[in-house]
């Protein structure tokens, strides 16, 4: 199964991209993932990342299946 | 616990007070908290006509549950609600609503306080506002007080 990439907010504005699905080939890591789905572009400072909507670091393994997320810092409901 | 996320305008007050009605745990709870977040008309010294609450769905459902199961671990709730506005809001509308109800004052305000401390840390929301100069991504939370 291939791997599906989320992205969110401002992210997705900047990288063009909603959603993708992508093969796992020699991805190893969440940060692999980020690289294959955006050319090889570095990931911006505070860059959030989920798998399986879990909060991960880019350094998290990454296997066949799963989906990949990437926004920016979140803004929760006004005080 | 309710988690909700409601994609139309909805009225905290009475959300409040029917789920209490069915709760049907009179003589039991001694305290209920409740926070209500409304949208302003002003952040960061402009105007603000109104903004686009973009989520994570799934995420951002399994996030909420996450914090509520947090709270009721750290204290002895008997109930809590979370209902959070996503999409098109308008100034004066409801975005939040976090309640708690328990035995005692002491653990319904603390926890009620984490609910949303942690809700506006964490959870995968958004805000895009809509200024006179244009729209606007919101980069970091606003400050408690």
């Amino acid at each position: 199964m291939p791997i599906t990439v989320k992205f969110f907010a401002a992210m997705k504005e900047q990288t063009g991209k909603d959603e993708e699905r992508l093969p796992i080939g020699s991805m190893a890591t969440v940060a692999d993932v980020w690289k294959a789905a955006t050319g090889q572009q570095e990931m911006p400072e505070h860059t959030l990342c989920a798998r399986n909507m879990e909060y991960v670091q880019p350094d998290e393994a990454v296997t066949d299946g799963d989906e990949i997320a990437f926004f920016p810092l979140v803004t929760g409901g006004a005080l | 616990m309710k988690i909700m996320l409601a994609e139309q305008p909805f009225e905290p007050w009475q959300l409040v007070a029917e789920h209490q009605r069915l709760l049907d745990a009179g003589g039991q709870y001694g305290a209920a908290t409740v926070f209500v977040g409304s949208m302003r008309d002003f952040n960061l010294g402009d105007q603000v006509q109104s903004m686009f609450l973009e989520h994570y769905p799934g995420m951002t459902e399994r996030h909420l549950e996450k914090i509520a199961q947090q709270a009721e671990q750290q204290w002895p709730l008997l109930e809590v609600l979370i209902c959070h506005r996503v999409g098109q809001i308008n100034p004066a509308d409801a975005i939040v609503v976090t309640a708690v109800w328990s035995a005692h004052r002491g653990e319904a305000f603390e926890a009620c306080r984490y609910l949303i401390e942690e809700l506006k840390h964490r959870a995968p929301f958004w805000k895009k506002e809509q200024t006179a100069d244009g729209p606007r991504w919101v980069a970091e939370n606003t400050p408690a007080e």
